[in-house]
């Protein structure tokens, strides 16, 4: 019995840590992989509207956004309270979107531009007349391809 | 001489700058897909192209007007009718003269003729319609294409549309087309 008597006290063993720098890689490669980085900060305040027929909008490095929506309570001073156009980093104007098209379309590699989608991520609250101008500025720059953005979900009844 | 042993890295470090570097994708990364309702735009007309005489049996006119309110062919209607009536109208089961004529188009996935209707749907809103409306009858719309194409799916291949392979869905998309047709909108609300 002398194995097991005059032996002090077993001292807990150290965890290995060599491993814990692979694990955390391995999370890190995956948040670098899925991330996209916010481009611009919105001036806009944007709640799309609700829709249950919605589905997920494809190849984002192809995609140009439309804000249209009220501006923020900072920006109101100098924009009014009525939505506006955002484009990128700029407030903007309808005329400005046929440049805009041209411009989105000169960043993307050549056989990639016939597929470039503007997304038009409007408030709830916009007003058709706008939007529709928008779309026929689209029309005559070519940009056939359009997206409305919406959140999933059932709209409530009014 | 013998060779000095070199002395082992310490790596215990490492793992806090993997983990500094782990919250700054965290907190820089979104993850939120965007989601929404794709559609096409036509492209812009040639001038004095001729207007397309269409049948008035081949046209569904939805007007929503700068009230948010909504007209079907003439008759008040409300947002929750839409779907059903779309499909009634683009479906056209029953062969019914008042509902829109059918073609025969040979379709390449089905390997045979399917009835496609020639029906067009006329969307018109006003300058004042809110977006918020507007989407929803959009919605409703994508709503009833996206029911019968299922259906159809579902009795050629037995299976839904969402399951069905790329080259069936193009044959699907030929028998039920988006047919909806934008018209300018009115100025009734104020040119906003």
């Amino acid at each position: 019995m002398a194995r097991f008597t005059g032996k002090k006290a077993k001292e807990t063993p150290g965890l290995n840590m060599g491993s814990m720098s692979d694990i955390i890689f391995m999370l890190l490669f995956f948040f670098m992989v899925i991330t996209t980085m916010r481009e611009s900060t919105l001036f806009v305040k944007i709640t799309p509207p609700q829709g249950t027929e919605v589905s997920k909008l494809e190849k984002k490095s192809l995609v140009s956004y439309i804000n249209i929506g009220a501006p923020i309570p900072q920006y109101q001073a100098k924009y009014g309270t009525e939505p506006i156009i955002q484009l990128n980093d700029q407030i903007a104007e309808v005329s400005d979107i046929a440049q805009f098209v041209e411009l989105e379309r000169a960043a993307r590699p050549e056989p990639d531009r016939p597929f470039l989608t503007m997304a038009i991520k409007a408030d709830q609250t916009a007003k058709m007349g706008m939007i529709s101008d928008i779309k026929q500025e689209l029309r005559g720059a070519g940009a056939f391809k359009i997206f409305y953005n919406a959140r999933k979900g059932v709209a409530d009844q009014k | 001489m013998a060779k000095r042993k070199t002395p082992g890295l310490n790596t215990s470090s490492m793992a806090d700058i993997s983990f500094l570097l782990l919250t700054f994708f965290l907190l820089t990364s979104s993850i939120n897909t965007d989601m929404g309702i794709a559609r096409r735009l036509p492209p812009p007309l040639p001038p004095n192209t001729e207007i397309p005489d269409v049948r008035e049996r081949n046209i569904f006119v939805v007007k929503i007007n700068s009230k948010d309110r909504i007209l079907f062919n003439g008759e008040v209607g409300d947002v929750s009718l839409l779907k059903d009536r779309a499909k009634e109208f683009l479906g056209n089961p029953k062969d019914d003269p008042n509902l829109p004529e059918k073609e025969m188009v040979y379709i390449e996935g089905f390997k045979s003729e399917y009835p496609v209707s020639k029906g067009v749907i006329s969307l018109q809103n006003d300058r004042g319609t809110s977006y918020d409306m507007y989407f929803r009858v959009q919605n409703e719309l994508a709503a009833a294409i996206n029911e019968m194409r299922n259906e159809l799916s579902n009795a050629k291949f037995n299976k839904g549309y969402a399951d069905i392979t790329e080259k069936q869905r193009d044959a699907i998309d030929q028998a039920i087309p988006i047919a909806i047709s934008e018209a300018e909108p009115t100025k009734i609300g104020g040119n906003k």
